[in-house]
């Protein structure tokens, strides 16, 4: 499986795409600290700025190279490995090299703006770690949509739409049955509802690390008093791991039994 | 060496392989024939193991291949179509392979003879058709294996490389190796074949000669003979 790793790793962080990301985030880190001469701050917009676009690049990198690499592999499949091995080796590689546009590209500004000398350290690496999670869990979300789609059009149709649901339209679901159901007892259908969804979830975690839950109102309080304790943020942590691993799971359990 | 017993496999509600049974024992070039869709692909791709049979079993040396990748050390495959990670290069994509099979690797003379050096240092990518097929090529003869796998080694060659390709084989099929070759080219078939299996509907339909299926049909021109058996099945 590194071996693979490391292939497919080599191959995608010396694709354009790869670098546009990278310069995407340089840029956006030091247009942000220029514009804010305030870490946090920029720490909070660049939240609302990973949240969305790093599921979506996730999604979209991850179920192209699956389809584009569909030959390759063949080619690999034919060789002395497991067939897991080769799925997992070609799904760290996209997801590795992405977290590794996103880590760099965010933190190089950061650092150079005197990140370790402010008291916004732990803010920022939780949004790194937080942006960690939502590529490896998107990058594996769109490769079990690709390997249950063969045709390539309505995989990429169904990734977008998981994505937009996730992103958007879950949200507006969620603030909906709020309104609706007000006069019910919602905290714990508030928290469940937003450890459903890995977007969710994210925001919420660095919402709270960076003290600005009032801005939430009731909601905040409520969310403060569960995730703002050790087990709250451990619990947050543990589903977002399991964001990952069930996908992943479920990439070995359809690469025992695929045809190609 | 290799033993393929009551073969079953569909795609969907498109029933591609209905009972194959296949025994290879003896060294030599083997033509899998058939129309487009007779499952030629899918009988190669099974024994590869990247086609999971409905029904039946395959042995390769005397093992049932459903129970581990290993077998696959033995085996070299080409596959239909060439395309590799664009941002490789050709030395990176043969030690890619080289490093997952590992044992020892000819590829120096292939890829002299295919006349690749000049481009061991370009991204894949930046190859045209041909050159890729040749890199191709190289990368599922350079090592050393008993079973040879060929799914359509002919796509985009130039001459000079079909000239290299034929005596390659001819030259393994000497060393003693067993090769199965899919292809649509009737004049290579009649020019490399030792033995044709000849698939029709997911069935053999025949397995023999060059001049077996010839003396079967009663002409002399193998594309006819062959032509002859489709009709004939079809009327």
């Amino acid at each position: 499986m590194l071996k693979i790793l490391k292939y497919s790793f080599f191959d995608l962080v010396r694709s354009r795409w790869s670098y546009v990301y990278l310069l995407f985030y340089l840029l956006i880190g030091y247009v942000l600290l220029f514009l804010n001469h305030d870490l946090s701050k920029a720490v909070i917009t660049l939240m609302n700025i990973i949240v969305i676009l790093v599921p979506l690049i996730g999604t979209i990198f991850g179920i192209m190279y699956y389809y584009n690499s569909r030959e390759f592999t063949e080619l690999l499949l034919a060789q002395p490995v497991k067939r897991m091995s080769v799925f997992l080796g070609q799904y760290l590689g996209v997801a590795l090299s992405l977290s590794l546009s996103l880590l760099i590209g965010l933190g190089l500004p950061f650092i150079s703006y005197g990140l370790f000398q402010s008291d916004a350290v732990w803010e920022f690496g939780l949004l790194l770690v937080n942006g960690t999670f939502l590529t490896l869990i998107f990058t594996a979300l769109a490769f079990n949509i690709a390997m249950i789609n063969e045709n390539r059009i309505k995989g990429f149709s169904y990734a977008i739409l998981m994505w937009l649901f996730l992103a958007v339209i879950y949200d507006g679901i969620f603030l909906m049955s709020l309104v609706v159901f007000g006069e019910y007892p919602l905290d714990n259908f508030s928290i469940i509802a937003t450890m459903l969804n890995p977007i969710d979830l994210s925001r919420i975690l660095i919402l709270l690390k960076l003290d600005i839950s009032a801005l939430l109102g009731y909601t905040g309080a409520i969310f403060q008093k569960f995730f703002g304790t050790h087990t709250g943020v451990l619990l947050s942590m543990t589903i977002l791991t399991l964001w990952v691993a069930l996908p992943v799971y479920n990439i070995y359990r359809k690469s025992l039994k695929k045809d190609f | 060496m290799i033993r393929i017993e009551n073969l079953y496999k569909r795609f969907g509600r498109n029933e591609v392989l209905k009972g194959i049974d296949l025994q290879i024992e003896s060294p030599g070039i083997y033509a899998v024939l058939g129309p487009n869709g007779s499952g030629k692909t899918t009988l190669i791709k099974s024994i590869l193991g990247m086609v999971i049979p409905d029904k039946g079993e395959i042995f390769f040396k005397g093992n049932d291949i459903s129970k581990s990748p290993d077998y696959r050390n033995d085996i070299d495959y080409l596959p239909q179509i060439a395309n590799f990670p664009a941002n490789l290069t050709v030395k990176e994509i043969f030690s890619m392979i080289k490093d997952l099979r590992g044992g020892q690797a000819s590829d120096q003379e292939l890829m002299a003879a295919f006349g690749l050096s000049p481009f061991m240092d370009k991204r894949l990518n930046t190859l045209s058709g041909g050159t890729k097929q040749k890199v191709n090529i190289v990368l599922s003869l350079m090592f050393n294996s008993k079973l040879i796998i060929l799914d359509e080694p002919t796509t985009g060659l130039d001459p000079v490389a079909l000239i290299r390709l034929k005596e390659l084989l001819l030259q393994e099929k000497a060393a003693g190796k067993t090769i199965l070759i899919t292809t649509h080219i009737m004049q290579f078939v009649e020019e490399m074949a030792d033995e044709i299996v000849f698939l029709l509907e997911g069935k053999i339909h025949f397995r023999g000669s060059v001049n077996g299926l010839k003396e079967r049909t009663h002409t002399s021109n193998f594309e006819k003979a062959i032509a002859q058996t489709l009709t004939h099945h079809y009327a």
